[in-house]
């Protein structure tokens, strides 16, 4: 203990500890030992001059490239044909807000997502459970979606078309498949990460099979779960810009395409803000959620 | 070659003849023969990889890859080093998990209590120290009210000063409860302060055993004690300084 003081002492130049210095100690047929060059430690300074809290400092970058984009826009350096001002995109986003297409647009396109989601969720909670809890399973299933995931889904549109026409279903098909695949890699992980030691704890306190999956297995997944849930959540929106590409008669994507036809560049960005805003507005429910599922997690501090 | 030389009218808790289990051709467990009696606290000692640890998953019930005879109460208890609470489940819940029925907090609490730690019924077991944890489990194991409680060195991971206490609050609930224990650990002090007999491993068999008729609670100044605690150290290859 004392040790460990004397050696604190001895770097804090502000307390110096008590003791003699070595040199009187020594024995006397040492060799004496000249004092080598020395130098000060500096405290560190705080710098002068102008110091911005990190929020503002953090917010500089896009407010700069907003304001760019304002700037040259203004002086005509980027026609309104390549890009909108982003004056006339809060515009046409207010226009289109008032006179009902934007909130007709969400709802058909959120209708996409919710059914798309809710298949490929059940269908990827179904084949992770099967995989996850089965030998057999884990043999049919894993090695087959495996082999799926390695298809770019973008790529089966055409196929899509082929097999489900070129109405809700191709759309719905896509969301689903987009879902399923992460959601599926997630929870299956999750449920294979468990830890063993666990489960073995949950044998000698006599659980039975379904014991084990519901007091030990399932909520063991759940972290791995929930992040699947949120690249799930990502992957359907982009899943949806795909497939309201095909033929779509109402949702943002049809805004868009519409939009394209007649050069209205501001239109255009308001559909991508507002798959961004809903994109993080999903986000946000799953980090809501988790706060809830998880505040027995050692890494989570409020409960 | 047979240490069942508890000679008592009541069966034998725990019975076991002529075990054998095998990792890959590798015997850890060759021929062994244990019996404990009802009541009786039996520790068992030996190196690490020597098969205890094994013997004690058998005895549970997780091993099952063996051959020869093993006969247990069907009412079995585990405490593990670690305690192996399921994080996502407040404590209570944990002590109550797998009992048929309802999870009965007013149970878990009485358990909860007995340990000293009732208060701590509603939290998560993320905010328990290592042996408010391990006190839990302890709780879990004889909330079961087993005839047989296994020790799977549930005091390797404490502090010297809370496994101490530790030790002491096994001691009394095992006075209390009246099963028969097994305690594997590597601690010969440990073996001799709480067991009836003390058995060593070796060689996948039980090389030896001592019977520790000394009152409790016991003093390790007791020359009786240090005179075991040589023999036992002897026993186990390591030559005791005293």
């Amino acid at each position: 203990m004392s040790g460990i003081e004397i050696t604190a002492n001895a770097l804090d130049p502000v307390h110096p500890a008590p003791v003699a210095p070595r040199a009187e100690a020594a024995p006397k047929d040492r060799p004496a030992r000249t004092t080598g060059d020395l130098v000060k430690i500096r405290p560190a300074r705080q710098r002068r001059g102008l110091r911005l809290p990190r929020p503002i400092r953090r917010a500089l970058g896009p407010v700069l490239l907003l304001l760019g984009w304002y700037v040259a826009s203004a002086t005509g350096v980027l026609s309104a044909n390549t890009l909108a001002s982003p004056t006339d995109v809060l515009n046409q986003g207010w226009q289109l807000i008032k006179n009902g297409q934007l909130p007709s647009a969400i709802y058909a396109s959120s209708q996409r997502v919710v059914i798309g989601f809710a298949i490929g969720a059940s269908i990827a909670v179904v084949l992770a459970l099967v995989a996850g809890l089965f030998r057999l399973g884990e043999d049919l299933v894993d090695a087959t979606v495996g082999m799926i995931r390695t298809i770019p889904w973008v790529g089966l549109i055409p196929l899509f078309i082929i097999w489900f026409g070129i109405d809700e279903a191709p759309k719905i098909a896509l969301v689903a498949l987009g879902v399923a695949i992460p959601l599926y890699f997630n929870l299956y992980g999750g449920i294979r990460s468990v830890d063993p030691q666990l489960v073995e704890a949950g044998t000698t306190l006599g659980l039975g099979r379904w014991g084990q999956v519901r007091h030990i297995i399932l909520p063991g997944a759940l972290p791995g779960a929930l992040v699947g849930l949120r690249y799930a959540l990502g992957s359907a929106w982009l899943a949806l810009v795909f497939g309201e590409q095909i033929n779509a008669t109402n949702g943002i994507g049809y805004l868009m395409n519409n939009a394209e036809e007649f050069f209205q560049t501001d239109v255009i960005v308001v559909c991508l803000v507002t798959y961004a805003i809903l994109g993080l507005l999903c986000d946000l429910i799953v980090r809501i959620l988790s706060r809830f599922l998880l505040a027995w997690r050692p890494s989570f501090e409020g409960t | 070659m047979t240490i069942s030389d508890t000679l008592t009218a009541a069966p034998a808790a725990v019975s076991v003849k002529d075990l054998i289990r095998e990792f890959d051709g590798r015997v850890v467990i060759g021929g062994l023969d244990l019996e404990i009696a009802p009541g009786e606290f039996v520790a068992l000692l030996g190196h690490s990889g020597c098969g205890k640890s094994t013997l004690l998953r058998i005895l549970a019930g997780l091993d099952t890859q063996i051959s020869g005879d093993v006969t247990v109460p069907r009412r079995r208890a585990v405490a593990f080093q670690s305690p192996r609470l399921m994080p996502w489940k407040r404590v209570w819940r944990n002590v109550v998990l797998g009992l048929p029925g309802r999870p009965d907090r007013e149970r878990a609490i009485r358990y909860l209590d007995e340990v000293g730690i009732a208060a701590r019924a509603g939290a998560w077991p993320k905010t328990l120290s290592g042996g408010e944890a391990q006190r839990v489990s302890l709780a879990r194991a004889l909330v079961r009210e087993p005839d047989l409680l296994l020790l799977d060195e549930p005091f390797g991971a404490l502090d010297a000063l809370t496994r101490v206490k530790a030790q002491q609050l096994v001691a009394d609930l095992w006075q209390r409860h009246g099963c028969s224990v097994l305690l594997v650990t590597h601690d010969v002090e440990e073996a001799l302060r709480l067991a009836d007999r003390v058995l060593v491993m070796r060689d996948g068999v039980i090389a030896h055993a001592s019977h520790v008729e000394l009152p409790r609670p016991r003093k390790i100044t007791d020359p009786r004690f240090v005179e075991l605690r040589a023999n036992l150290l002897a026993e186990l290859g390591v030559e005791s300084t005293h």
